[in-house]
């Protein structure tokens, strides 16, 4: 049996971070991390209170250091596969499955769960959004994925000793393709439900910051 | 005449500083001379705005002070690049002194 791992990024998530480790336990994944990224609220309690891995940043660093981190300690842990999983209960436990299967079949390195193979229930706004940052990766970084930006992705051990994750803010979900790309590594794409609720919704990028993703993500091609 | 004098006023002051600031061992010696190159750059030009009439003709520009104000917006770019890139490597920097703190303790936690 393979060691699998689920990786929780988490910012200031007490409201729904204690449902979404109970569903996941509840679906048989009992190799949970968290990853605390500098919360200002009861976020790391929660988690020690579920009896799972907590990694705490000391100050927030955004979304890229905490996967960075998370997929470092799955590196470091030795796990056969390491899913990563948003914390904001936007994933369904079911979906897991779905990630890991091409990667158990030695079919693929990485598997990008993606919302947008099946948008239903995803707002227009969103997939208008969603759309954009596909075209700017594809732009900067020469892959076309129907999601680039969703949080369940699977990563096979291969592609955890190969991918090196530098940049901290949302530009990660893009600097990730980069990676597979450059690491020519196998990557399948996986159909996902993505549950919106108000809650969800409040967490995602919001028009402003997109356009920050955006200026990082050229930047970030003129640096490297 | 009074261009000059506020010009050679203000460069006076932002030398001090620079001046200052090197002799509190907060710049380098490169960083000072690079600055007391430009501000000497600037007297010059206030002293002698024909110098850059010349420069401007070359570039074919009509104005002396156009192209100062266009090498001054050209250098304010660079220098913020510089300066975003370098904001960029520290903030990296944080990010894998945080990593290591949080990772410490990994192999007695699972």
């Amino acid at each position: 049996m393979e060691k699998v791992f689920i990786i929780i990024p988490a910012y200031n998530e007490e409201k729904t971070l204690g449902g979404v480790l109970e569903s996941l336990k509840k679906g048989g994944y009992h190799n949970l991390l968290v990853v605390n990224d500098g919360s200002r609220d009861g976020t790391q309690e929660v988690a020690e209170r579920h009896g799972v891995i907590v990694l705490r940043h000391v100050m927030n660093r955004g979304l890229g250091g905490a996967l960075g981190t998370g997929l470092q300690a799955a590196k470091e842990l030795k796990v056969d596969i390491a899913v990563t999983f948003d914390a904001d209960g936007q994933h369904a436990v079911e979906d897991i499955r779905k990630v890991l299967e091409p990667i158990q079949k030695g079919e693929a390195d990485v598997v990008i769960g993606s919302r947008l193979m099946n948008p239903e229930g995803m707002p227009w706004f969103r997939q208008l959004f969603n759309y954009v940052g596909n075209f700017m990766t594809f732009a900067l970084f020469g892959l076309w994925v129907s999601d680039s930006q969703s949080g369940l992705r699977g990563f096979s051990k291969k592609a955890l000793g190969k991918i090196q994750i530098r940049t901290n803010h949302m530009e990660v979900s893009s600097e990730i393709i980069r990676e597979i790309r450059v690491n020519e590594l196998r990557l399948r794409e996986v159909p996902i439900r993505a549950i919106y609720t108000d809650y969800s919704l409040s967490k995602g990028q919001s028009l402003f910051v997109g356009v920050k993703t955006l200026f990082k993500l050229i930047m970030h091609r003129l640096m490297n | 005449m009074e261009i000059q004098i506020v010009v050679t006023l203000f460069v006076l002051f932002a030398a001090s500083r620079i001046i200052l600031q090197y002799k509190n061992e907060n710049v380098s010696k490169r960083a000072l001379i690079f600055w007391l190159i430009i501000w000497g750059i600037v007297t010059g030009v206030a002293f002698w705005p024909n110098l850059v009439d010349r420069l401007a003709r070359y570039f074919g520009v009509s104005r002396g002070i156009d192209v100062v104000v266009y090498f001054g917006l050209v250098a304010l770019f660079y220098m913020i690049y510089r300066a975003y890139i370098k904001i960029e490597h520290l903030e990296r920097d944080i990010t894998k002194i945080v990593r290591s703190i949080a990772l410490k303790d990994l192999d007695k936690k699972e």
